[in-house]
């Protein structure tokens, strides 16, 4: 077997990690499947992608590519602005129509559908305005170098895993050492009584959303910066964001982050025995056992 | 000096099905009063419109002269409002130490760990073992979580739903004596109680809501031999109401 597979799994594990931390935030506050959180993903990549553009067009010396990286000082930059926008859709999509349909009690099978419906319009309005031709953050090509046992990674690969296990240790130190952290933890066990204790639910749900759909933006624009930016690439990772989530435990942050992590790794070896054509079935087995043998995931309580 | 005032409340789940169908009565400050009734009369529905848990449809809630009606749960908090709910009343996945933290959230930044001090001061059970999960205490020590998280927040009015249900008679007498000191401070006290006879020491007043209509109003002594609360419940008596 070839160790490659070690590389390849963290690297697309850390994208579907960071992606499937908003999806199980908001399924343990909101308690709904969001099946418009892939779309975020890749929300989060076009609109990085075109503040990148702007800043381009602003100061040429941005895109440069700063080594030993594939680009330059514009894409950090750009992502600031990109997690804004896609926070923005977020809590927007929220106002109109799930915070409608919450306020109005409905089943959270309506809000899911509801979210489906959402998911579809988000993917062919990116379709409609981006066209379905794939984009790229940079036209710069890197070498993969030697890491020694038979394993290679670029640059920017690794500069993806290390940014990953930052950002989810730091959200996870917030939300298990702050009061928000403290009051999203009470929301997700018992909204009406956070109400009774002086917490405003609202503040929360918002919360929610922006750490969701700010990880979001920024796994997005990784899957983009790695592969390649597509309308339909939020769509195609629903799958393992949902097994990742589940897999860790639905509420967990570092639950959803290694998940993602398992469910990268597991990809990359089993692409290797039953070929490429497989790799999203393999997602949908890991589901399927998860939910069979331990529905609670690795990190849930039992009945959450 | 009134704490709280309902004023034809109406509420409920559904605005055509009304639970609670026009209540009015007026408690005044430092006052201790039970509301009894028979199971399903509409208690529960009664205090958790009060409380901001249940929609009102009509008339009006006033607290310390201010009208609430139908304000969210969390500002009423903000407002005096202390709400102890029948069941599911703390944050059992939470530790002990953070269900009273997420209350002092509402104090003054230099007020919180003085104010947690004093509430595991007063109830000694869970102050041996904070950082505990809540979910682990015994379902009197719940009772007593529940309470102090309420308190911390010094609120004006302190409205408990059956805080005795499903206790030992000793864990009653218990919870009985904590709210009796509480009592004793100057909170205002609405309690929901089925129990009478642990009601009876510690309030003065009591009010029987039958069928989401008060069926009564007088001092808690006149129910103590049970015969006017079981006419009361069976609805033989409720024309005899006194405001
Ligand atoms: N969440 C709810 N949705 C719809 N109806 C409800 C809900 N909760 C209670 N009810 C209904 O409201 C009525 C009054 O219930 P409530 O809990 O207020 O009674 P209660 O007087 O507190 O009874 P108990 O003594 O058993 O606690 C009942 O008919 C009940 O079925
Ligand atoms: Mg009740």
């Amino acid at each position: 077997m070839n160790p490659q597979a070690i590389i390849d799994g963290l690297v697309s594990g850390s994208t579907i990690g960071l992606g499937a931390i908003g999806l199980t935030l908001t399924y343990s506050i909101l308690r709904f499947a969001n099946f418009t959180h892939g779309d975020f993903l890749a929300w989060g990549a076009y609109l990085t992608l075109t503040v990148a553009g702007v800043l381009g067009g602003l100061a040429a010396g941005l895109g440069a590519p700063v080594y030993p990286f594939s680009f330059g000082w514009g894409l950090p930059l750009a992502i600031l602005g990109g997690v804004v926008l896609t926070v923005a859709l977020a809590l927007g999509l929220d106002r109109i129509l799930f915070g409608r349909l919450r306020a109005r009690g409905a089943d959270t099978i309506i809000i899911v559908m509801a979210s489906f419906g959402a998911s579809m319009a988000l993917r062919s309005l990116l379709e409609f305005i981006f066209t379905a031709k794939p984009a790229y953050f940079t036209k710069a090509l890197q070498i993969a170098k030697p890491l020694g046992l038979g394993m290679r990674a670029t640059p920017d690969q690794l500069l993806v895993i290390g940014l990953t296990l930052v950002l989810v240790l730091a959200l996870h130190l917030v939300v298990t050492h702050s009061a928000t952290g403290r009051a999203m933890r009470a929301v997700s066990e018992n909204p009406g009584l956070a109400g009774v204790y002086g917490i405003d639910v609202g503040k929360v749900v918002r919360v929610t959303w922006i750490i969701g759909a700010g990880m979001a933006c920024i796994a997005g624009v990784m899957a983009g910066l790695l592969v390649q930016i597509r309308p339909y690439m939020g769509f195609d990772l629903l799958l393992p964001l949902f097994a990742a989530a589940i897999l860790g435990g639905i509420g967990s942050i570092p639950g959803a982050m290694l998940g993602g992590l398992i469910i990268g790794l597991v990809e990359a070896f089993a692409v290797q025995i039953v070929g490429a054509e497989w790799r999203a079935a393999i997602s949908f087995v890991i589901l399927v056992l998860v939910l069979m043998l331990r529905p609670q995931g690795i990190f849930g309580q039992r009945g959450a | 000096m009134t704490a709280l005032v309902l004023d034809d409340l109406r509420a409920g789940y559904d605005r055509d099905l009304p639970i609670v169908k026009g209540v009015s009565f007026t408690v005044t400050k430092g006052e201790a009063v039970c509301i009894l009734g028979p199971n399903g009369a509409g208690k529960s529905t009664m205090i958790k419109a009060v409380a901001g848990l249940v929609p009102c449809f009509g008339g009006r809630v006033q607290l310390d002269g201010r009208e609430i009606t139908g304000l969210p749960s969390h500002e009423l908090v903000r407002k005096g409002m202390g709400f102890v709910p029948q069941t599911e009343n703390i944050f059992t996945r939470l530790s002990i130490l953070e269900n009273l933290q997420i209350a002092a959230q509402l104090l003054p930044r230099q007020d919180r760990a003085r104010r947690i001090e004093a509430m595991l001061a007063m109830f000694p059970d869970l102050s041996s073992r904070p950082r505990e999960l809540a979910g682990a205490l015994s379902g009197g020590q719940r009772q007593m979580l529940a309470a102090a998280r309420a308190l911390l927040n010094e609120p004006q009015v302190l409205m408990l739903d059956e805080p005795s249900a499903g206790l030992s008679p000793k864990l009653v007498g218990q919870v009985f004596d904590t709210l009796r000191r509480i009592s004793d401070t100057g909170v205002t006290l609405l309690l929901v109680e089925q129990n009478v006879r642990a009601a009876l020491g510690l309030t003065d007043r009591a009010l029987v809501l039958v069928d989401g209509q008060l069926a009564h109003d007088g001092p808690t002594v006149d129910l103590h031999d049970g015969k006017l609360l079981g006419e009361l419940f069976l609805g033989h008596r409720a024309a005899e109401t006194r405001a």
